[in-house]
């Protein structure tokens, strides 16, 4: 099966952001009022060709952890999208 | 003094490193990334510029060229291993130096002249300078944030592994960390250029005495 998966790749907690703080100081001028704590990540979108949906993920967490993000400052998610195919 | 200067597809300050090698008197060469043999070399330099488009992250991609294997095993037999600057990048994401480099507080790119405080002589690259001498060495970069937990900062200090810091931080580098080492002082990574910093006609020679600590270092093995 081919399975969609999305892998978010966000700053880890404590790790300072310089893009989130930026995005977050820009919106009060433009009236964006009442937000708060913006975190600026990556998503990826990938179609995985896998036995199953565990397997799909579990492939993906791999990758992410390899290449898609750096662990020393960054966290993964991964989550299936719909399925793109059989 | 054989030297290998990396070039990676997207690095730019190949011919800067190679010109300050020579003209420190060692025999420097290109070495294409794909090369899996290092032997004919008695140094190593990853240069500054923008490996494989610093896609995904500076040195995410690069880490996995080729070369990179054999870097490693240079490193772990002793050899004396240069990053500048993305070489520096290159070095963190490959996990041959700890930590990692982080945007530049202020999402600012900066092209200056700093100054630098040697912290610790216990590496190639700081071997004949001295603790508390300050440098003037241009940064040019993007991403130069120097970060890593609070075990990673406790064991570098621990280890006397933060061989350069920043007199006054431009960038947000944790701990003013400038350039460091790994624990046996043969690795070492730093965001400033010495190789720009080699002629009073472009502003300073002070990136001579540690380009001279690099080509004459001898490392415990």
């Amino acid at each position: 099966m081919n399975y969609l998966v999305i892998v978010d790749v966000m700053p880890r907690a404590g790790i300072a952001d310089p893009e989130g703080s930026t995005i977050e100081r820009a919106l009060p001028a433009l009236g964006f009022g009442g937000v708060s704590n913006v975190k600026a990540g990556k998503s990826f979108r990938l179609n995985v060709e896998a036995e199953s949906e565990a397997a799909a993920l579990e492939k993906a967490a791999a990758l992410a952890e390899r290449l898609l993000s750096n662990p020393v400052i960054e966290d993964a998610f991964v989550r299936l999208g719909e399925v793109v195919g059989s | 003094m054989r030297v290998g200067v990396v070039v990676f597809p997207g690095s730019n300050c190949e011919y800067d490193a190679l010109g300050a090698m020579n003209t420190l008197g060692a025999k420097a060469e290109f070495v294409w990334h794909s090369v899996t043999d290092l032997s004919g070399y008695d140094a190593i330099i990853l240069p500054g510029g923008f490996a494989h488009g610093d896609y995904l992250r500076p040195g995410a991609i690069a880490r996995f060229s080729p070369v990179m294997a054999a870097v490693e095993r240079f490193a772990a037999e002793g050899g004396p291993v240069l990053g500048i600057c993305n070489g520096f990048q290159v070095l963190t994401e490959a996990g041959l130096l700890p930590g990692a480099l982080q945007k530049n507080i202020g999402l600012t790119f900066l092209c200056q002249p700093t100054t630098l405080v040697v912290t610790s002589t216990n590496s190639v690259l700081t071997s004949g300078a001295t603790v508390g001498q300050e440098l003037v060495i241009p940064i040019n970069h993007f991403s130069g944030a120097y970060t890593c937990d609070d075990a990673t900062f406790a064991s570098l200090l621990e280890h006397d592994q933060i061989v350069l810091r920043y007199k006054d931080n431009p960038n947000g580098s944790r701990g003013d960390v400038a350039g460091l080492a790994n624990e046996r002082g043969n690795v070492v990574g730093l965001m400033p250029h010495p190789e720009r910093a080699m002629s009073t006609l472009l502003g300073s020679v002070d990136g001579r005495v540690l380009l001279e600590s690099f080509l004459t270092a001898h490392v415990a093995a």
